[in-house]
């Protein structure tokens, strides 16, 4: 099996899908993240890991702009996708979401159907001319999250209805199902039952062919099943980046060593 | 690979710097929803506005007054036709008696100010001067015998036309069909003012007076309806303050879970919201026609409005006795403290703040509660005079200052208009004061645990 | 003047029973407190309310039945005494006094909490023999389908409901139509958009629209919006031309009073609706800015839609207030009661109804007055229908992200 992810890991490419360059994040007079830079790879899993407030999930959220809804908080650095600045005046946040796509902490399916769930996102962005073309948009996407056959027969249930391991897979499926280019993964199996979390992450595995993900979790063990590349951050620092192998293997920085042994966090 | 095809299907990638045409119309219905928001609020602030400065506009003019100043004759001739100064018999010389004396006061006064007017008549002078002005120079006699067979500089109050007239709301083009004023007396007041003898000031009266008749709107105020009103708050404070804390603090702190605590708080959630008018029914029947507790009485009225804002109390207080946290409770009892004496040496003291605010806030919803009041008697027509003493207060008839206030809108001479305005003014400023008094009770104790 | 001498009298003999209770604990204990089970003061209040409380239940006994003063003050007094001296007996040094003084004041706490039931029950009871008594000398049938409201205290008069209840109706419906939209609105403004510090503006200033009492509105009604109304709507208005002589032939319509009622509800509906959007989780409206959805999008489809439980009950709510409202329909709805569907004609309300027949002269042994119970009773089982249903709506939606 271990041998299986280690000859998938091998295709990887080296294209570059996200910039980050000397990224600063306050909250109001707190300065979450300082001075980050990471470059992130298409069709890649790449996992953010660190101690709790380290910074991860505020980096992650820069990436599609989530942090536009909170008030007090200012990005500055610059964050570029396909070489384009996300931060640009020119930027509407709401086509720059289609495109980098996210999945939270806990599975929060609206209050509605199934199908209405996953077919929400192609609608409010227009994806599809016809309920046809939406029927096979859902069913894709459901396809994709491994959701399709537990569901197929009660698409007009309500998503609520789910275990929460259905409901996190419903999530996904909802994010993919606007077919975008990214896709941000805030700790995804943090609320979810081991079983559940194991075919989340096989789930993820599979995305990657498609999409490049970036994934924070708190867990080392799932950082190091399911991501090519981690990025370990501290008290706002990014510390290391590099292959996943290498930082759970070989640390350079003795702050990574300390916390992957288990001495800080 | 369905999937994969339908991926490929997608339009080729657009530059993000590029806003697409659905963005934009997404855009443009973004920014008018919000528009939609930013109205609504609007509108809403806006009739706050509207309603408050229509209120100052109309209601400002009723502290003000037109008197006359008038020098009157005191003829012992007709006051003290016996000439003993005995206060029996000057009181046989009716209000009758004294309105010729200072109408030929005002006519004396008009002709040695040199003013030509073809009002050459003592009767003349009549509807000038309002009719409650030969009361109050009768009282002013009686109770100063001497000043009888002087001249006395009187400050009577004009008729409430010619108040009217001075305040903009009467017009001559208006007052052909009028019987109680004509055009040659408007004249005349105008050059009353020229004179000196017709002015306009602080009308006290109508903020210490009584209600007066439908004829002399001139001369009413909501001082004894506010007495009314001062009296309901009293009752409620010294009822519903009690009984609404010891409620609550049952409930919160000692219930049991059961059926009957059940019934309680179904009971208080749904009192909160029956219409107040069936609080006035439950008054008239239960209070009046059943106890036969006298009716109009202040006492009677703030036993209905006590029903009426315990829910608010109760609530408010639970809520602020839920805001201390267990941990005092628990520290209370850990020394050996009754549960009681947890309660009321710990608990209570730190829930004060928030228990006075709720309870100031049911208090100015029962100051300017109305429609129960009219049911149990409390009706504004009622407040002529000034309880004897201050228990007579509670029995004594009155009614309370919103109650007064719909008396005035409903009588005919829109002269009362201006009074009712003029009460919620007052209203208001109470309001306001009770109001202003919560929010610093607030703020000074507000605690965070 | 029985109730001073009572009165002085009971605090006499409390007083005088707290300090004896005090001394006879401390006697007991031949004056060293720490020997007694509980303090002296206990003992003292113990007496206290010995001396207090059976006495003055009997004195309302009597007040009730309307015994004579003299009688009145002799009872009590004795009352009073027996209770003194009764319970001084019990003093003792190992009398658990704290204890008995505790359920003695669970038992008035009790008393306090039951007071909303008997508040109810004095409520049900006032309206239903009253009611009852109506039916007698007028039939039910007439008056729940009667289309004519013709009160006359000289007898021969029709009392039926109907119209009473379609201005209620009516009027209602167009306060609903001013103030849910503009209420729902500054509501998801306020909570979706406003900043924190508009937020904190803007609250209290639509919240004073709810301080302001009836009244004021009901004047404003009168004097303001009715003759502004007739103004535009009247015979001399620029719509006179579109029907004959005008729509509204007099300022008090069922327009002016819902106009001015539906101002009033306005704070009522955003402040509820406000608390039920803001309990809609920000996980929900995270995941769709997530899919980059917009505000308005997000708001239109995931918020509203999860809080549409909670808005009807909120609406049901602001219905039963305006169902119940009495001084804005009193002064500026008319007194003729009419069924019509003009809404710039006077109409009248079942509130307006109660409070006309219960304020005259009249006697309220005949019918006109009685009537007055049953529309009470209407209103009552109208409004409490409409609350269980509305509070029962919202507290199920509650639940639902608890």
């Amino acid at each position: 099996m271990n041998d299986m992810t280690f000859t998938e890991r091998a295709v990887t490419t080296d294209e570059i899908k996200i910039t980050a360059r000397d990224v600063q994040v306050h909250y109001g007079e707190t300065h979450a993240i300082k001075d980050v830079s990471v470059d992130i790879l298409d069709k890649t899993v790449t996992a953010f890991i660190g101690p709790s407030g380290c910074g991860k999930s505020t980096f992650l959220r820069c990436l599609n702009r989530m942090n536009d809804t909170i008030d007090i908080c200012r990005v500055d650095g610059d964050i570029l996708l396909d070489g384009e600045d996300i931060y640009d005046k020119r930027v509407d946040p709401v086509q720059l979401r289609a495109k980098v796509g996210m999945v939270f902490q806990k599975p929060n399916p609206f209050p509605k159907s199934i199908y209405d769930n996953v077919a929400y996102g192609p609608k409010i962005h227009g994806l599809t001319r016809s309920r046809a073309e939406l029927d096979e948009v859902v069913e894709s996407s459901l396809r994709k999250a491994a959701l399709w056959n537990e569901v197929k027969d009660r698409l007009h249930a309500p998503g609520t209805g789910l275990s929460g391991g259905q409901q996190q897979r419903l999530c996904i499926a909802r994010a993919v199902a606007t077919s975008p280019e990214v896709l941000l993964m805030d700790e995804p199996c943090s609320a979810l039952d081991p079983i559940a979390t194991a075919q989340v992450e096989e789930l993820i595995d599979e995305l990657r062919a498609n999409f490049s993900v970036v994934i924070v979790t708190h867990s080392m063990q799932q950082a190091a099943r399911v991501s090519q590349k981690t990025a370990f951050f501290h008290l706002g620092n990014l510390v290391e980046y590099d292959d996943t192998d290498k930082i759970f293997t070989n640390p350079t920085d003795p702050r990574t060593e300390s916390y992957i042994t288990g001495r800080i966090g | 690979m369905s999937d994969a095809t339908l991926h490929d299907a997608q339009p080729t990638k657009r530059s993000l710097h590029q806003i697409d045409a659905r963005t934009k119309r997404r855009n443009a219905a973004e920014s008018r929803f919000k528009m939609l928001g930013i109205g609504a609020i609007g509108i809403g602030i806006a009739f706050l506005i509207i309603l408050l400065s229509t209120i100052v506009v109309n209601g400002a003019s009723a502290f003000q007054q037109s008197f006359l100043e008038v020098p009157v004759y005191l003829d012992p001739a007709k006051l003290d036709k016996k000439g003993n100064r005995d206060p029996a018999d000057l009181k046989k010389a009716t209000t009758f008696t004294y309105a010729p004396l200072i109408e030929k006061g005002l006519l004396d006064a008009v002709q040695s100010a040199g003013i030509e007017t073809p009002l050459s008549k003592t009767k003349d002078m009549k509807n000038l001067i309002s009719s409650s002005a030969a009361a109050q120079l009768r009282d002013r006699v009686l109770a100063d015998p001497s000043l009888i067979g002087q001249t006395v500089t009187a400050k009577i109050l004009a008729s409430s036309r010619v108040d009217g007239y001075l305040k903009g709301r009467v017009h001559r083009a208006e007052i052909a069909q009028d019987k109680n004023i004509t055009v040659e007396q408007l004249d005349l007041a105008d050059a009353l003012i020229k004179a000196g003898i017709l002015h306009k000031s602080f009308n006290l009266d109508f903020i210490l007076g009584s209600d007066a008749s439908d004829s002399r709107a001139e001369q009413a105020g909501i001082g004894v309806s506010m007495l009314g009103s001062f009296y309901m708050m009293l009752v409620v404070l010294v009822l519903a303050l009690p009984i609404g804390v010891a409620a609550s603090i049952y409930l919160e702190e000692f219930a049991p879970k059961n059926r009957f605590t059940d019934l309680i708080e179904v009971n208080i959630s749904n009192l909160a919201a029956v219409p107040s008018i069936v609080f006035g029914i439950l008054g008239l029947a239960v209070f009046i026609q059943f106890a036969h507790l006298p009716q109009s009485a202040p006492l009677v009225g703030g036993l209905v409005l006590t029903l009426m804002t315990l829910p608010t109390i109760i609530i408010s207080t639970r809520a602020a006795l839920k805001a201390v946290p267990p941990s005092i409770r628990d520290a209370a009892l850990g020394i050996g403290a009754s549960k009681m004496q947890a309660t009321f040496h710990h608990v209570l003291p730190l829930a004060m703040p928030g228990i006075l605010t709720g309870t100031i806030i049911g208090l100015a919803q029962a100051l300017g509660e109305t429609a129960p009041l009219l049911l149990i008697g409390m009706v504004g027509f009622i407040a002529t005079n000034a309880p004897d003493g201050f228990w007579d207060g509670f029995v004594s008839p009155n009614s309370a200052m919103p109650a007064q206030i719909y008396e005035w809108a409903k009588r005919a001479d829109p002269a009362f208009y201006e009074r009712a305005w003029g009460g919620i003014i007052i209203l208001l400023i109470f309001l306001l004061g009770m109001n202003i008094i919560a929010i610093i009770l607030r703020r000074k104790f507000e605690r965070r645990w | 003047m029985a109730v001073l001498w009572i009165a002085v009298l009971l605090a006499a003999l409390t007083l005088g029973g707290f300090f004896a209770g005090r001394m006879r604990a401390l006697q007991t204990a031949g004056g060293d407190p720490r020997l007694l089970h509980s303090l002296p003061s206990y003992s003292g209040m113990l007496v206290a309310m010995a001396t207090l409380l059976p006495a003055l239940v009997l004195y309302v006994l009597l007040v009730i039945f309307q015994a004579n003063p003299i009688l009145q003050i002799v009872v009590t007094a004795i009352a009073a005494l027996i209770g003194l001296a009764l319970s001084l007996r019990l003093i003792a040094r190992d009398f658990r006094a704290r204890n008995a003084v505790e359920a003695g004041i669970k038992g008035l706490l009790i008393a306090a909490a039951s007071l909303a039931i008997l508040t109810t029950i004095g409520i049900v009871l006032s309206l239903v023999f009253n009611t009852i008594e109506f039916f007698r000398l007028y039939p039910i049938t007439k008056f729940f389908f009667g289309t004519e409201w013709t009160p006359s205290f000289g007898g021969g008069s029709e009392l039926g409901i109907l119209p009473l209840l379609w201005g209620t109706l009516y009027i209602s419906f167009i306060a609903l139509a001013v103030a849910v939209p503009i209420g729902l609105f500054a509501a998801i403004y306020l909570s979706e958009y406003a900043t924190r510090s508009v937020r904190g503006v803007v609250k209290p200033l639509l919240e004073v629209l709810a301080g302001i009492p009836t009244i004021v509105y009901g004047l404003f009604a009168l004097l303001t919006v009715g003759p502004f109304l007739l103004s535009i709507f009247g015979p001399a208005g620029p719509t006179a031309a579109f029907a004959d002589g005008g729509w509204m032939h007099a300022g008090t319509a069922v327009m002016t009073a819902g106009l001015v009622m539906g101002i009033m509800l306005i704070p009522f509906v955003s402040s509820l609706s406000d608390d039920i959007i803001n309990a809609v989780p920000q996980s929900l409206r995270d995941g769709s800015y997530g899919l980059g959805a917009t505000r308005s999008e997000t708001i239109k489809q995931v918020v509203l839609p999860a809080a549409l439980p909670g808005i009807v009950g909120a609406e049901l709510l602001a219905a039963s207030r305006a169902i119940g409202e009495t001084m804005i329909v009193v002064l500026g709805a008319g007194a003729a009661a009419r069924l019509s569907m003009n809404p710039f004609e006077a109409m009248t309300t079942v509130t307006a109804k109660i409070v006309s027949q219960l304020t005259g002269d009249a006697d309220f042994a005949s019918p006109e007055a009685l009537v007055a119970f049953s529309l009470g009773m209407t209103l009552f089982i109208l409004t409490l229908g409409l609350n269980i249903f509305a509070l029962y709506i919202v507290r199920k939606y509650r639940e639902q992200y608890e």
